[in-house]
């Protein structure tokens, strides 16, 4: 090679290290470009070159969206910067929501040899997870594992939380995790310069970026951040704590019954779903579902799975959702008082509006047993029926009127034992818990997962009935599996696949591969 | 009024000789054009150059002063015709438009343009939206230059360069009487810095002194015989004089050493990626400073043969960075090549991708592996040898959610597909033909609502093999936005003419909201300076539609609901159309909170609602969601452990629209939603009178509570 060139390999540029490369990733609407104005000014004020780029677009209508700044301390001429992050080459990541911390690691934007992630560990929902039917919520405790893998230094809390407690919006949260972090060489009273020359919204900026630097500082001189709430913690009951009152002969029978339930295998299961039984009846009902779960927790085989399904899914089998059941809830003390904390409308006269739109068959199911039977058997009389009744009402519960024909309906509670719907419910129940039964003594591990597929019964009108329809198609199948020894695996299945899709196309589906290796023979044929 | 105000910002574009200008590269290019002696200006929005026509409109004052016109053009191909007025005068104009689509649309006038040539300077800045954040379908505006023989600069994305190009395309439109576009990328059009400015300069000749002194020249005409020769003017002429302008004002650039083995060539656009990737590579300082010669091609259309094969000779290799498809400048280079004596290798798509973004990554690969292949020895070691193992990260590809775009909180258009939707589960699926805009969004989940999109206006137009009708009409959507830009003559005007038996829905939110909220016809805000409020009713009927619905309140999902019945179902069997009217609700938030807040501060009395969830009604099924979407409608899980599934929940954000209140109802959900008015500074009676309801049902409720067990909660 006869090369003119005078070129020999060289290392990079030293000066090159003095390039800070920032990308932020947000999700339209976070105020991401605030933030990178607020980083580019305070760059410049502390003389350096700086140069932020954005990408604008469709994409600021509530999709995830990027920024990224490049700066250096001045120097003969302006360095060349590029205008867009590249994997492996990210100083600093800043991530305002956890999956947004998630796809920056997966889109190599945070290395070891380099990165300090900061990211902010609360979640706004992409629609995906909040459109399933069950629960879709991808899961954080990943993320935050890649997390500490991937990064040199993770700053990791909720900031949105800490920005609304300040009330503030993340983005000064972010800035003031960002100054905390260290990780830029300028001193804090920079950054705050930074925020006041904004000049919008001054004091709860300030607020919120010294609440989070001060977090931030902790984070960086101790060891990692508590984990954030996970599910597990916030359904423990270390955070509240049950207080029970009522008329004194009712209290003594209720410690009984409360002891009865401690001594089940699932103690807090069985005490949750006593409470909910008897909120949503009376103690008698209480009595019955003990007598249920009882049956079940005898028979378990000491893990508490058995007794623990029973007791969770006995108890929103029997708690129904007739027009008693919610016109109760909304005329509760507890949920006014709720209400006008929520709103923060302190001393404010709050107006409410409820939508209902009762069907006829929700209304006809209220009359006695015998009376809704004789009039559902008439389809043209239950026709007349819904024409007249069925459709949408607004009622304004902070008025009197309003208030108290939802109060009149609640009270029908006494007499709802004798209504058509308990009948249907109790059919309904015992129909569900004598397969369970039957199937216990075959298979144990089948029987745990029918009694769970209850969860796929939900919802109001139309949602219910494919729900109870699902849950049907479900426990048809129950007959071909039974002998299996993977029966109880092949009915989570189903039940998932229920869970996964509105239609209940994906049920189907699976039903079909059920079948087709559980009954070979009617498939042949 | 658009989204984003650049009142205050406009003010430095007053700035003179002397004074360093800081902000975006769109606010650059807007001072550029008045420190060249700009005569008219105009365009039409959409990414990335929507701020440029915000900057503008914001800007009017300060063009006035300096006689220079401004236009808010009806469409690309309006703004491009504009561009007619520096055929016969010598005024420079300049529009601007999106590419590759608005291009498109101006393409007929650009045509013309291009083959009568210009007399005063005439550019076009488009906004090449390509690569991450695109919101259209990939392609590049270059073959739009190469057909019609303008010229296409793309300049080094840095403020100094971008201010500095808009007057070079100026003077190479002028010295080859031919029209410049100049192209920005969309990170260039966001891109912050600085550059010194100079002072503004009115017009030579305003338009104002053209109008008085008409002139004319016939063979400027697009018609034979003179069409045939603006062919072989274009070739013969003006080719060879933007050739030989460019290399007297150099518009391309040469950096590095003078001569080498190697040489690389890119587009200016490309310029600073390719920096950072020789950097990495230790081939470049932060400067610049390149160890490997670069030829930067500033003006990618015409190519220059004289640069181009000085610059190639004695070298034995050419990477070529050319970002899109296909590669046009590898091929004009690749000829030249052929037809010269030169022994040189010219690498370019057999080391890059054809297609797609070239991001970091890819331009440190390709470059990477066009050194590898020429001198391995320049490379550092690590690059030959990675020795440091990368570490390896749990796969996140299946726990991280996609998070496409979608519809605001509150939008008026989210009802309007939710009504669609139930009418569906009602009638079956329809077919369903979306357009450009907001609305487009429809035909992602939850809704699932429509699928071809075929350009800007252009819904029911798309529609129209199915205009026959049959066992169920086709529906077709069109915006407000794009009913004015084009919709009206062809997709409803063609409706009409061929008696379509199908129906349009015209999406109607008072602005071109998807593109920043600009104002057009049928806005009904007041503009001082256009004439808004021209209802799209009357247009419809002045065109001969005869069946017109037009719902003032989309939120009201139950009616809506009917007036799709109505349409899917009528006997009437001519075109069907429904306008569905509310107001964007980001610009409707913009505009109405700071003045309720300021309203409330003075005493005034207000209802504020907002909406919510009683959690223990919601059964988590989340039918609601799937027919909302809304970002402040979201699940949350409970601490109940007797709930598996999250329930719904409504946040801060919400703004009251009403959505999940009437979904509820019309779609026969659940009881769970309620909506809550706060009322600010109630009269003294209303007060007592509340006090006195809360205080009755207060009594109630302990009432009830007195006979039976009580369980409540509290925080430990």
């Amino acid at each position: 090679m006869n090369t003119p060139l005078e070129l020999r390999p060289t290392l990079p540029d030293e000066r090159l290290n003095s390039v800070i490369k920032i990308a932020i990733l947000a999700v339209g609407g976070q105020g991401g470009g605030v933030l990178t104005s607020w980083i580019e000014s305070l760059a410049r004020n502390q003389g350096y070159a700086a140069q932020a780029t954005s990408v604008a677009g469709v994409a600021q209508r509530t999709g995830a969206t990027i920024y990224y700044i490049e700066m250096a301390p001045l120097g003969s001429a302006m360095p060349v910067f590029s205008l867009a992050p590249a994997a492996g080459d990210i100083d600093i990541m800043i991530a305002a929501e956890m999956m947004e911390a998630g796809r920056a690691i997966m889109r190599g934007f945070v290395t070891p040899d380099r990165t300090t992630l900061i990211a902010s560990t609360h979640r706004t929902l992409a629609l995906s997870e909040k459109m399933a039917p069950g629960d879709g919520i991808a899961s954080s405790d990943e993320v935050r594992a890649a997390a500490e893998i991937a990064a040199d230094q993770l700053i990791l809390f909720d900031m949105e939380q800490l920005a609304i407690d300040n009330g503030s919006v993340i983005s000064s949260a972010l800035f003031g995790a960002l100054a905390g972090s260290g990780a830029l060489p300028f001193a804090r009273a920079g950054f705050e310069e930074a925020i006041r020359a904004s000049g919008k919204g001054v004091d709860a900026s300030l607020r919120a970026f010294g609440a989070a630097y001060a977090r931030a500082q902790s984070d960086t001189d101790a060891a990692p951040a508590a984990s954030p709430v996970t599910r597990a913690e916030q359904s423990g009951e270390q955070i509240t704590s049950q207080i029970t009152s009522g008329p004194k002969d009712l209290l003594k029978q209720w410690q009984e019954f409360e002891d009865e339930a401690r001594s089940l295998p699932c103690p807090q299961m069985a005490l949750s779903g006593l409470r909910k039984v008897v909120g949503f009846q009376d103690l008698a009902y209480g009595r019955s579902y003990l007598d249920h779960i009882s049956t079940f927790a005898q028979q378990d085989q000491g893990d508490g799975r058995l007794a623990e399904a029973a007791a969770k899914h006995i108890a929103n089998a029997m708690c129904y959702d007739d027009i008693i059941r919610v016109a109760d809830l909304k005329t509760r003390k507890a949920r006014f008082l709720r209400i006008h904390t929520e709103m923060a409308s302190g001393e404010k006269p709050v107006q409410l509006t409820e939508f209902f739109h009762p069907r006829g068959e929700e209304i006809i199911s209220l009359l006695p047993a015998s009376l809704g039977a004789w009039i559902e058997a008439r389809p043209r009389l239950a026709a007349w029926i819904d024409r007249r009744l069925n459709r949408g009402r607004r009622i304004r519960t902070h008025r009197l009127r309003g208030f108290v024909l939802l109060y009149v309906i609640a009270g029908l509670r006494r007499t709802r034992r004798r209504s058509l719907r308990h009948r249907v419910e109790q059919a309904h129940l015992h129909a569900w818990l004598t397969l369970c039964h039957e199937t216990l003594p075959q298979n144990y591990e089948c029987a745990i997962e029918l009694l769970q597929c209850r969860r796929l019964i939900k919802g109001y009108s139309d949602t219910h009935a494919r729900g109870l329809s699902k849950f049907a198609r479900i426990m048809a199948v129950v007959p071909a599996l039974i002998d299996r020894d993977d029966a109880g695996q092949w009915i989570a299945r189903l039940r998932e696949a229920a869970l996964g899709d509105e239609d209940g196309t994906d049920l189907d589906g699976a039903i079909k591969t059920v079948m087709s290796f559980a009954h070979p023979a009617a498939q042949a044929s | 009024m658009a989204e984003r105000s650049f009142k205050k910002e406009v003010e430095h574009l007053r700035a003179g000789s002397g004074e360093t200008f800081t902000g975006e590269g769109i606010l650059a290019i807007t001072k550029a054009l008045l420190e060249n002696g700009v005569g008219y200006v105009g365009g039409y929005q959409g990414a990335p150059i929507s701020h440029l026509m915000d900057v503008l409109a914001d800007a009017e004052e300060l063009l006035g002063e300096l006689d220079v016109r401004f236009e808010a053009n009806a469409s690309e191909a309006a703004a491009a015709a504009m561009l007619a007025a520096s055929v016969h005068y010598p005024i420079r104009g300049a529009v601007t438009f999106k590419g590759s689509v608005g291009v498109n649309v101006a393409s007929d006038a650009l045509a013309n343009l291009s083959s009568s040539g210009v007399n005063g300077g005439a550019v076009v800045i488009v906004g090449e939206d390509y690569g991450e954040g695109s919101s259209i379908m990939q392609e590049r505006s270059h073959a739009f230059a190469m057909k019609s023989q303008f010229w296409l600069m793309d300049p080094r994305p840095n403020l100094p360069s971008i201010v500095q190009s808009v007057g070079q395309s100026f003077e190479l439109s002028e010295a080859s009487n031919t029209p410049v576009m100049l192209m920005v990328r969309i990170r260039s059009c966001h891109v912050t810095g600085s550059f010194e400015c100079s002072d503004n300069k009115r017009p030579a000749l305003t338009v104002k002194d053209a109008l008085a002194n008409p002139q004319r020249d016939w063979n400027r005409v697009v018609l034979p015989p003179m069409s045939f020769a603006h062919e072989q003017d274009k070739v013969n002429t003006r080719w060879p004089k933007a050739q030989q302008h460019i290399i007297d004002q150099q518009l391309n650039e040469f950096f590095g050493p003078k001569t080498g083995d190697l040489g690389l060539i890119c587009q200016g656009g490309m310029y600073n990626g390719v920096i950072r990737a020789l950097q990495r590579l230790g081939l470049a300082d932060i400067y610049g400073n390149t160890d490997i010669p670069l030829y930067c091609l500033n003006v990618t259309y015409p190519l220059v043969d004289q640069e181009f094969l000085q610059f190639s000779k004695g070298k034995k290799g050419l990477l070529l960075i050319e970002e899109g498809q296909p590669e046009f400048i590898e091929q004009g280079f690749s000829t030249m090549l052929l037809r010269s004596d030169l022994k040189v290798k010219l690498h370019g798509k057999d080391v890059f991708p054809m297609a797609g973004e070239y991001t970091g990554q890819v331009l440190l690969d390709g470059i990477t592996a066009f050194v590898k292949q020429h001198a391995p020895d320049l490379l550092p070691g690590q690059m030959r040898a990675p020795n440091q193992m990368a570490p390896s990260l749990p796969d996140l590809s299946q726990t991280v959610p996609s998070r496409p775009p979608g519809f605001c909180t509150g939008c008026p258009e989210r009802p309007i597909f939710a009504a669609l939707k139930l009418a569906q589960q009602e009638l079956g699926e329809h077919q369903i033909s979306a357009d450009i805009g907001c609305h487009l969004f429809a035909s992602l989940p939850p809704f699932d609502i429509g699928g071809a999109t075929m350009g800007y206006g252009l819904g029911p137009a798309s529609n129209a093999a199915f205009d026959g009708g049959g066992e169920r009409r086709a529906i077709s959507i069109i915006g407000d936005g794009g009913f004015w830009h084009n919709g009206l003559s062809s997709s409803i005007g063609n409706m009409v003419f061929n008696k379509a038996d199908s129906v349009a829905v015209v999406v109607d939110n008072y602005y071109s909201a998807a593109t920043g909220g600009q104002d057009i016809l049928s806005s009904r805000a007041d503009n001082p300076t256009k004439s808004t409020k021209n209802p799209i009713t009357k247009a419809l009927r002045g065109v001969g539609v005869e069946w017109v619905r037009q719902i003032d309140h989309t939120y009201d999902v139950t009616k809506m609901r009917a007036i799709f019945h109505e349409a899917l179902t009528t006997d009437y069997d001519g075109p069907k159309v429904i306008v569905a009217s509310s107001e964007c609700m980001l610009n409707r938030q913009r505009r109405e909170k700071p003045q309720r807040n300021q309203m409330i501060r003075l005493g005034a009395r207000m209802e504020v609602p907002r909406f919510g969830v009683d959690e223990d009604i919601c059964t988590g099924d989340h039918a609601c969601i799937r027919l909302s979407g809304c970002p402040s409608l979201s699940v949350k899980h409970l601490s109940d452990p007797l709930r598996d599934d999250p329930v719904a929940s409504i946040d801060q954000s919400c703004v009251g629209c009403g959505n999940c209140g009437e979904v509820a109802d019309a779609a026969v959900l659940c009881p769970s939603f309620y909506r809550a008015d706060v009322v600010h500074n109630p009269t003294r009676i209303e007060a007592w009178w509340a006090g006195l309801t809360a205080r009755l049902i207060s009594w109630l409720q302990d009432r009830r509570m007195a006979g039976q067990i009580q369980f409540s909660e509290i925080a430990r």
